[in-house]
């Protein structure tokens, strides 16, 4: 870091009643190999600071890439100048108090430091990948992807704020397309873009990713001659791996309480969870317990502190089925009156940080895999996620996935193709039936969730055990 | 939206308000790109490409500010490329030509030291000088301290909800070969939903160069009448089949589900198109026309290699498939003729060709069924079947005999665009829309998508 923000803070002139000054440098490095050739090499880096103010109840920013003292102060001067002129029509009066002091640092548990990925070797390693995710003739397209973040957040506040914190990820993603005259079927290691995680070079380990990659091409040709998903009404397994994403869609974003306070109605959508329902509401069966993590370690979004300087701790939201807290920050706890967590998160320096969505967790249950399969008599069972989409109180989804297996008499049989279920969002949580152990376990998350206006896109975690359903909606394909 | 090509600088005196240095970045960036040129060996060719935006971004709930401030962003990528061997790198342009300079020439020693480590890349596409262009759309905007005083006061008796941003656009292309595009514009949206008590809404943007304060008051007065509809009592539908008709921004939403493995020529032929059985000589109806047309000029014709799109392209063309979006690495990975398309080849500047049912007649030609003014959350439920699956939002009216009855209760649909745009597709208006792209994902969007209103009479509805 080239720039001292303490001493650039100490330096500023303004008369906010509070300022904050909020630097992220961030460097993305993707490589990306197609059917073994290089599609591209990008190292994008970023850097720039946001000067937000407290002017008469009201915040302002302004976010400036020149990093020098006149630019701050430009950036101060419209922050203080936005904040006055809006401080009339003020969705609501705040202080300081939404913007406590916070003194720390954090840094992102690696094994094997990014530094050691020689260029050459990964390049050869993501060509493997291909090679051995086209398991024959029928594959037609293999990918794969291998992404480094390095991100350093400062942050410095006029009320004695210092807050350092770095992270490293690495995202990866190796997917495989499979033909079979009109029949096309993808198979994607967990997902798209499902293995994030704040680790190091570790998690491209050459034997365990190709181990998957094998596995990753030999189900796409299963599933090219898989009968389809039935349309039925059955029992529904689902493995972490969609879990991920029903949890995600089903419970995180109707929890944000900014959706809740009608923020994001002109965009993302609003909820159907109302303040009232804190304390009171069943969301779904008493094996739910959900909770809000950002210590969890390697989990994506791991985080000391949030944007406005909340130490970030371990919450649960759901216990036992009942709604105790939602993902608002202290602002939105200070307008909605309900308690919440450390999720206040701008997306990079150039965004005003919101209410989001950190690590989000189902709590694991007692019950081995086998004892639930084994306890089924006629179910489908599904892997994860292609497909995805929720009204905008996040009510009524669709979600699709890529791999499914039928479960009949306490078997895992016949595997199925384009495998789908629809449902309601209470319902379906209130027919969780069973939850699996600690070693159903798998953990996820996302660099892709979207939200706000200007829109933001984040980083999210998602950790679940394999979840049984009663009485859910299943169907395949049409062609 | 009215442009014209003024060639004056951005830095306009009606917008001194915006006290940033945008206005001066061209010169900046074209010294930039000469320092780095001359830094050249003769057998390295190199793209450099420039995107920057001054914005002013006021987000509003329930006629209140919840968040506002501005934001001066800019980068700079550059792409090497030397030895059948490419990489890329990306820094902040700031606007100070050292600093600027300084971590241009520090991208192009990386990317120096990282080609040798790459594996040759058999589809590269050397630079071209292929002719340049210039583009300056000066607008006159609202000053960040004009705005509030200027929105606010009009939308107090409304529960108005949404965002305001404004500011200059830029967009711009140098290469080795000598080519060089300039693209820079003022815009501003304002992306706003009225919100009746029954929390159904009223969706529209103002979106143009120049603001009106008469034209956004008499908008939002349009809208507050169309308000009052959406308190009726709401109307629950049961999933089903039904005709329906497609306002343009619904329309918009389906058309943009074309640039996400549709149209794309590589997604054609690596197995991932939705549009895979118009190859295999299946067609749709008739009807049905869009294009890529960059005459209204609101996005710039070159992409971010430099390549100059045709200012018309046909896609689909009286429901044939006739062209399709290829950049030059498919091109030359697939020896075809390259449409210019962009990296991910998705569309740019769509607009579908209007038909024959005239707007007013719309009610009457849908008789009883559904009329939806607003999609939300498309995702394809079996692509190479075509199958969308979404929800309807905001105004959505169940209509019997030419009337509108109700407001409906959010339904979920799952659809095959084979069957919607096939031959359950009735008729498209007389009028098309400008529904402008209001992402703002890393940088605020330009352009948007050009669509009439669709009847299609059946329609499937699951949830
Ligand atoms: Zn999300």
């Amino acid at each position: 870091m080239d720039f001292d923000l303490n001493r650039a803070l100490n330096v500023l002139q303004t008369d906010a009643d509070w300022i904050g000054l909020r630097q992220v440098s961030e460097t993305t490095t993707t490589r990306y190999v197609r059917d073994g050739h290089p599609q591209s090499n990008h190292r994008h880096q970023t850097q720039g600071i946001m000067v937000e103010v407290l002017a008469k109840g009201q915040f302002g920013y302004a976010a400036t890439n020149r990093l020098d003292q006149e630019s701050l102060q430009a950036a101060t001067d419209r922050a203080y100048a936005q904040a006055v002129a809006t401080a009339p029509w003020a969705v609501h009066s705040f202080t300081t108090a939404v913007r406590p002091r916070a003194v720390g640092q954090y840094q992102s548990p690696i094994q094997q430091p990014l530094e050691l990925i020689n260029v050459a070797d990964l390049m050869q390693l993501l060509t493997q990948v291909c090679a051995t995710l086209k398991v024959c003739e029928q594959i037609v397209k293999t990918t794969a992807l291998a992404q480094t973040v390095e991100t350093e957040h400062t942050f410095v506040s006029s009320n004695g704020s210092s807050v350092y914190q770095r992270f490293f990820s690495i995202n990866t993603d190796y997917g495989v397309t499979a033909q079979d005259g009109t029949v096309i079927q993808q198979r994607t290691d967990n997902g798209m873009f499902a293995r994030c995680y704040q680790a190091g070079a570790e998690v491209l380990d050459p034997q365990a990713v190709l181990d998957r990659a094998q596995r990753i091409g030999e189900q796409a040709i299963e599933l090219l001659s898989a009968p389809e998903c039935p349309t039925t009404t059955t029992t529904l397994v689902l493995a972490p791996d969609q879990m991920m994403l029903q949890i995600h869609e089903s419970v995180g974003h109707p929890l944000e309480l900014d959706r809740i306070l009608g923020d994001e109605r002109n965009y993302a959508g609003s909820s159907f969870v109302k303040l009232s329902d804190f304390g009171t509401l069943t969301y779904g069966s008493p094996l739910m317990n959900i909770t809000f993590d950002p210590t969890v370690p390697g989990e994506l979004a791991t985080y000391a502190f949030d944007d406005a300087g909340v130490p970030a701790t371990r919450e649960y939201l759901i216990q036992e089925g009942r709604l105790l807290r939602g993902l608002g920050s202290l602002e939105s706890q200070t307008r909605a009156g309900v308690p919440g967590v450390a999720n206040f998160r701008a997306t990079s320096w150039n965004r005003p940080p919101i209410d989001r969505m950190a690590n989000l967790n189902l709590e694991p249950g007692d019950t081995p895999f086998e004892e639930i399969i084994g306890s089924i008599e006629k179910g489908i069972y599904m892997e994860s996620n292609s497909s995805w989409s929720i009204d905008d109180y996040r009510n009524k989804f669709q979600f699709g996935c890529e791999y499914a297996r039928r479960i009949e008499d306490g078997q895992l049989t016949q595997t199925l193709r384009n495998p789908n279920y629809r449902g309601i969002t209470n319902q379906f949580w209130g027919n969780l039936v069973q939850v699996g152990d600690r070693s159903t376990l798998g953990m996820y998350g996302t660099p892709y969730c979207g939200k706000g206006e200007p829109n933001q896109c984040i980083r999210v975690g998602h950790a679940a055990p394999v979840c049984a359903f009663t009485d859910i909606e299943v169907f395949g394909g049409h062609g | 939206m009215s442009f014209t090509d003024i060639n004056s600088d951005i830095n306009s005196d009606i917008n001194s308000d915006i006290d940033t240095d945008i206005g001066t970045w061209e010169g900046i960036f074209n010294q930039l790109c000469d320092r780095i040129f001359t830094n050249l060996n003769a057998q390295e060719h190199l793209v450099i490409e420039l995107v920057g935006e001054h914005s002013h971004f006021m987000r509003l709930n329930g006629g209140k500010v919840r968040q506002t401030g501005t934001v001066t962003d800019g980068a700079l990528t550059l792409r090497l490329m030397a030895d059948q061997r490419t990489a890329a790198a990306t820094v902040p342009f700031t606007g100070n030509l050292d600093r600027d300079s300084m971590a241009g020439l520090e991208s192009l020693g990386h990317l120096r030291q990282e080609l040798p480590q790459l594996p040759v890349d058999p589809y590269l596409v050397l630079p071209q000088n292929l002719g340049s262009s210039h583009a300056m759309y000066r607008g006159d905007l609202l000053s960040p301290q004009q705005a509030p005083q200027a929105i606010l006061p009009a939308v107090q008796s409304a529960d108005f909800t949404g965002l305001y941003a404004a500011g200059p656009i830029l967009r711009a292309n140098r290469n080795s070969a000598g080519q060089q595009h300039w693209f820079a514009t003022e815009t501003f949206v304002l992306d706003y939903s009225m919100i009746a008590p029954s929390e159904k809404a009223v969706k529209a943007t103002y979106a143009d160069t120049h603001w009106h304060q008469d034209q956004f008051e008499a908008q939002i007065q349009q809208a507050r009448s169309q308000l009052q509809v959406l308190d009726r009592p709401r109307r629950d539908v049961v999933p089903g089949r039904y005709r329906t008709y497609f306002a343009p921004a619904a329309l918009a939403d389906l058309v943009g589900m074309l640039s996400w493995g549709a149209v794309s020529e590589a997604s054609l032929q690596q197995g991932g198109s939705a549009l895979g059985k118009l190859r295999e000589g299946k067609t749709l109806s008739p009807l049905l026309s869009l294009r890529e047309d960059f005459t209204h000029g609101t996005v710039p014709r070159f992409n971010s290699h430099g390549e100059v799109a045709p200012e018309v392209l046909p896609i689909l063309a009286d429901g044939k498939l006739v062209n399709t979006l290829i950049n030059a690495r498919t091109a030359k990975e697939y020896d075809l003729t390259s449409t210019a398309a962009n990296g991910s080849e998705s569309l740019r500047a769509p607009e579908v060709a209007v038909g024959t049912l005239p707007p007013e007649a719309v009610l009457s030609a849908l008789g009883t069924g559904l009329y939806l003014s607003n999609l939300h959350y498309l995702n394809w439920s079996d692509r190479s079947g075509g199958r969308i699956t979404g929800m309807t939002r905001y105004a959505c009216f169940w209509v019997e005999n030419g009337e509108i009855v109700a407001p409906i209760q959010d339904l979920r649909f799952d659809e095959s665009l084979y069957a919607f745009w096939g031959d359950n597709l009735e008729a498209l208006t007389t009028h098309a829309e400008f529904v402008p792209d209001v992402d703002t994902y890393d940088m605020r969007s330009l352009g948007g998508t050009r669509v009439p209103g669709m009847l299609v009479n059946a329609f499937t509805f699951t949830l």
